[in-house]
């Protein structure tokens, strides 16, 4: 495609956006005086704060193109993973589990984990955990410096460079709190940044009617009933009646329990945001408030992507199309942004996706140098030093984080599929923990053996679940079925995917208490305290005004979820 | 924290908001052809203008509540 020019107008507003990201940096550096003010913003964050960096740090550029993308591949079932997905999930989070992350005054996920099982177990997770951050940073460092290079014809390693100088320098200067404040003011300008291209394509297509009545023929023309690229749960009878390819069990117990369960209530990076809140119904409400914009993000960056599916099957080839005929879905944001904005808004739009990408990037360096400090470094390496010390080593941390995501973006530039085979890692150990999760703060009697190898089984029957599968139409590989025998086909990679996750998940939990029940149980009611539900006291909420109140906001937010799921059904 | 937030918040966007709308009155009609004949840097500029200032209109109120005794 031919490269966008971009005007002074576009650069300046650039240039005063990266202007004022390392300034927030600079006014906060004085914050920081100990390790605590650099890893977990002093524990003094406000909700509202917390909870929009909560958002943000998800909200890294591969959920921007990525979900545009598969808005554009599957239409509007993509917004299940927000409305079954991500919202359930974040109310769970902040109504069961912040009380035991915050109360227990654990200072990361893994650390969590040690209090609860024991040392094994936290060394585990802080690993892959630490392993995971560096390459998901490396590679939407590598997605992001791609596109601007297909897109406006920069220099990946200048993008590459650029990028990672910016977002180190404010980390270093503020740590976490530099990292929260820049995440709101990345939140608001995503948002402004991507509104006036939804409003635009909107009204180009004839707004929702016009839209759902091109994607009909987007629908038919694939081979689906009218209506499968427009409606959320109408079509999922059957796996092959629509384009994910799933059906309403597949898609309702892996996305929606297992996936998105396992990655909002288990992963450091946005628990981290919660864990940073100035007090403990701060804590709760942080996932509580951050799932009320998180709601109305389908329009944001799910629309884009079914507005250009529906101009390139109708209006002739929006979309760059392969060899083999399918449209390049992961251009479905760069291309509208060219299609619809001119220069001025073009530029705003492109600092959007920057400040996408930097907020993202940001949540993994800084939940890499905590992991990093406090549950690899204090625990193992350097046990007893001052908290000088350790801040120092954070410090020091960020730098060589940042380092590693460099190499690991050019780590996946050299190997294609590098990307495709972390992906898969990713899922494997991820599903399982949120059964060791759940056994762990709801079931007393789950041991530390119980834990960790039930994480192992887990984590190996996913490669054993994915290793005798395959989708529809892949080798024999990395996309499955390396153990030599394909015992089961699915329509789709996204299946595959979901079953994968279901098969691990159960595993890790069936697991967890055989072994749990054949072991001895070492901690006491005492240990627990804090930690598990049944031996915490309750959170006394009653002196509070009820819009305040974690358990009301948590409803009203299921019933608003509830309302759009049925709306658009 | 002593830093609010709103105002770096409110001072970004009003920023954003004068530059686009400064370029919307200086600009070409032609480049609005893409964006559907509307000058949308001078609308949007306009947005983001209001949302800057009302960002800041609430730090600077705040400041002053708090710097007032009682």
């Amino acid at each position: 495609m031919p490269h966008i020019n971009l005007g002074s107008i576009d650069y300046t507003i650039l240039g005063v956006y990266f202007a004022f990201v390392l300034g927030i940096g600079w006014v906060v550096r004085r914050y920081v005086k100990g390790s605590e003010d650099f890893f977990l913003a002093g524990r003094s964050i406000p909700a509202w704060i917390a909870g929009l960096a909560f958002l943000s740090a998800n909200l890294g550029a591969q959920e921007v193109i990525g979900m545009a993308a598969s808005g554009a591949k599957y239409g509007m079932m993509t917004s299940h993973f927000y409305w079954l997905g991500a919202i359930p999930a974040m109310v769970f989070v902040g109504i069961f589990m912040m009380p035991f992350y915050y109360g227990s005054r654990a200072r990361s996920v893994p650390e969590y984990l040690k209090l609860r099982f024991d040392e094994k177990t936290r060394g585990f997770n802080a690993i892959t955990f630490a392993v995971m951050t560096v390459f998901s940073s490396g590679i939407s460092m590598y997605a992001l410096a791609k596109l601007l290079e297909l897109v406006l014809g920069w220099n990946f390693h200048m993008s590459v460079v650029l990028s990672a100088v910016i977002v180190l320098v404010y980390i270093f200067l503020g740590g976490l709190t530099s990292a929260i404040y820049n995440e709101v003011l990345q939140f608001f300008l995503i948002v402004l940044g991507f509104l006036p291209l939804v409003l635009l394509g909107l009204k180009d297509v004839g707004g929702w009617a016009g839209l759902t009545a091109k994607l009909d023929t987007v629908a038919t023309n694939a081979g689906y009933s009218a209506g499968a690229w427009s409606s959320s749960w109408r079509h999922l009878d059957s796996a092959t009646a629509n384009p994910m390819g799933v059906e309403w069990f597949g898609l309702a117990m892996g996305l929606g329990f297992v996936l998105s369960f396992g990655y909002w209530c288990t992963d450091f990076l946005v628990v981290q945001r919660a864990m940073a809140a100035e007090s403990m119904t701060a804590a709760r409400r942080t996932p509580l408030l951050a799932a009320i914009p998180k709601m109305l993000f389908p329009a944001l960056v799910i629309l884009p992507g079914m507005i250009a599916i529906a101009l390139h099957t109708t209006g002739g080839g929006l979309l760059p199309v392969g060899a083999d005929g399918t449209p390049n879905y992961n251009l479905a944001v760069p291309v509208m942004l060219a299609h619809y904005l001119p220069s001025g808004l073009l530029g705003l739009g492109l600092t959007a996706l920057m400040a996408s990408f930097m907020s993202g990037m940001a949540g993994n360096v800084t939940a890499f140098n905590t992991v990093w400090t406090y549950d690899i470094y204090q625990s193992y390496l350097r046990p007893g030093q001052s908290d000088r010390h350790y801040l120092r080593m954070g410090h020091a941390a960020t730098v060589f984080g940042i380092l590693l995501s460099v190499a690991a973006a050019y780590a996946t530039t050299r190997f294609n599929n590098i990307m495709d085979m972390l992906q898969l890692v990713f899922a494997f150990v991820n599903a399982p923990l949120f059964a060791t999760f759940l056994l762990g703060m709801f079931w007393r009697r789950a041991t530390g053996h119980g834990a960790f190898f039930g994480l192992l089984t887990g984590t190996a029957a996913a490669a054993i679940h994915h290793g005798l599968v395959l989708s529809h139409g892949a080798v024999p590989g990395l996309k499955g079925g390396f153990l030599g025998a394909v015992l089961h086909t699915y329509p789709s990679e996204m299946a595959q995917n979901f079953w994968t996750a279901i098969c691990a998940w159960t595993t890790c939990f069936v697991a967890t208490i055989v072994i749990s029940l054949l072991t001895a149980n070492n901690k006491s009611d005492d240990d627990l305290s804090g930690l598990v539900y049944s031996l915490t006291p309750r959170q006394q909420d009653g002196g509070m005004p009820w819009y305040k109140r974690p358990a009301t906001l948590g409803v009203v937010v299921l019933g608003l979820t509830a309302v759009l799921n049925i709306i658009f059904w | 924290m002593n830093l609010d937030l709103r105002l770096p918040i409110g001072l970004m966007f009003s920023i954003f908001g004068v530059l686009l709308v400064a370029f919307g009155f200086l600009s070409d009609a032609a480049i609005y052809d893409r964006s559907l004949g509307i000058n949308v840097n001078l609308w949007w500029g306009l947005v983001l203008l209001a949302f800057g200032l009302a960002m800041l209109g609430f730090a600077v109120r705040a400041r002053r509540t708090a710097a007032s005794p009682g």
